[in-house]
């Protein structure tokens, strides 16, 4: 488990770290629980939908804005997302990836490795295909926070 | 015993009126002792979000593809599942499904492999089932499991393989992806991952119609009279042709092959489910790009 976690930041490791302490069915139920817990976007993003990051790696429609709180390395991050209802899994992995990453500096961001989505041990409860749009959305994150750090 | 057909007059027009029910025809039958019910949809916790009450899911990556090899379960695994689902040979199954009942014409497909003697889709799906604001429930189903006999599945009939249709050009093929993934401006579907080809265009002399074409925008089937239209007298198929559909993994293409098998009754109706992912990175296969079908290289006169 350490070497899954040892590099993630620590809201992340405790995802991993739940994931892994379940049953394939309940790994299910817990995704199910973050895709319910994806907050509504705020109202400047409702209002202003061209503000969000289409993720076509996602099988769903699904898109991101990640603002960065001034700019360098140690600025703060924040995620926003959304997801239609009925695409539950992939607004589980959206929550998972704002729960573990929102709040981190830019610099921490940028160092969460790439294979995040298959350290979750979903591979056997969703199948490793459906994990890219998780990658995609990550990768997409990243390159907004790295672009906005240096405005 | 299998259970009465739906008597609708829309699905009497149909070559199979027993391969549809209607929403309000399942809410009578629900609960009926010898009927189950199957969710198969693209997004695995879309059952878990609520359900028909009483529907077993069935998911097509996880079930129904086997793990190692490119293929579907074998006949033991596949009546492993059944049997855990609470299906027996003789049990009438209605599949339905989101993205207007894709995944559930892909099951049943898959179903029809394994010659399932009675398996039927809601018509319009999971969306108007909602729509109509009929139950739903997060209770999953328990069934009681029973003995599903194992039956060695036969990909003859309705499953087309790579070398097949290689054998086939020259005669009708239908690709039922969007404009842009037929002439090969992108590989995958817009919007939609992408899940790897080399490259983009189609199967020489494959013949364009989308799969949703074949759908009412509540995703119900068209009626049998505009379903000829498009297939028979648009495209100049008939029911006697041996016709290959295919997509992008074969799931959009089980969409057109229920179509064209059951509701306009075309004899021998393939599904290729290889589709582009496999032949658009297969060695020494020829494609097209392009709005045209394109011609079939090396064509002989018949």
């Amino acid at each position: 488990m350490a070497t899954l976690t040892a590099d993630l930041p620590p809201a992340l490791a405790e995802i991993v770290e739940e994931f892994h302490q379940l049953t394939v069915p309940d790994r299910l139920q817990l995704l199910l629980e973050f895709s319910t817990e994806l907050p509504p976007l705020p109202d400047r993003y409702t209002d202003h939908p061209e503000l969000l990051e289409p993720v076509p790696e996602c099988q769903s429609p699904i898109f991101v804005a990640t603002e960065v709180d001034g700019s360098g390395p140690k600025a703060a991050v924040a995620l926003y997302f959304s997801a239609p209802a009925e695409a539950p899994t992939t607004r589980g992995f959206a929550e998972i990836l704002r729960a573990g990453l929102d709040g981190l500096t830019v610099e921490e961001l940028l160092a969460v490795p790439v294979d995040l989505a298959q350290r979750l041990a979903l591979e056997e409860a969703v199948s490793p295909l459906r994990l890219n749009g998780m990658t995609g959305m990550l990768a997409r994150i990243k390159r907004q926070a790295a672009a906005k750090a240096t405005d | 015993m299998a259970l009465p057909y739906d008597p609708d007059p829309k699905f009497a027009e149909y070559s199979d009126p027993g391969r549809l029910v209607s929403t309000s025809w399942l809410a009578e039958h629900l609960g009926d002792e010898g009927l189950a019910v199957v969710e198969s949809d693209e997004d695995v916790l879309l059952y878990e979000t609520g359900h028909i009450p009483g529907s077993v899911k069935v998911d097509w990556h996880l079930d129904l593809n086997d793990r190692v090899n490119r293929d579907y379960v074998d006949g033991e695994r596949f009546a492993e599942l059944m049997g855990s689902r609470g299906i027996g040979r003789d049990t009438t199954i209605v599949v339905y499904g989101d993205k207007s009942n894709w995944w559930a014409a892909y099951a049943l497909w898959v179903f029809t492999l394994f010659g399932h003697p009675d398996v039927r889709l809601l018509d319009g799906g999971r969306a108007k089932w909602q729509a109509e604001g009929r139950p739903m429930t997060t209770d999953a189903a328990k069934p009681s499991p029973v003995d599903y006999p194992v039956v060695e599945r036969q990909d003859d009939d309705i499953r087309a393989f790579k070398d097949e249709v290689l054998a086939h050009l020259g005669e009708p093929i239908v690709d039922v992806r969007s404009a842009p993934e037929y002439t090969g401006e992108r590989t995958h579907m817009p919007d939609y991952p992408d899940e790897g080809a080399l490259r983009g265009g189609h199967i020489p002399g494959a013949k364009s119609v989308p799969w949703g074409r074949a759908a009412a925008e509540d995703g119900t089937f068209k009626d049998r009279a505009s379903l000829e239209a498009i297939y028979q007298e648009e495209q100049g198929l008939s029911p006697g042709d041996d016709v290959i559909a295919y997509c992008r993994i074969g799931e959009r293409s089980s969409h057109t092959w229920f179509v064209l098998q059951h509701l306009l009754g075309f004899g021998k109706v393939r599904n290729y489910d290889g589709s582009w992912t496999e032949w658009g990175n297969s060695v020494r296969v020829p494609i097209v790009k392009g709005e045209d079908p394109g011609s079939v290289p090396g064509a002989r006169e018949v």
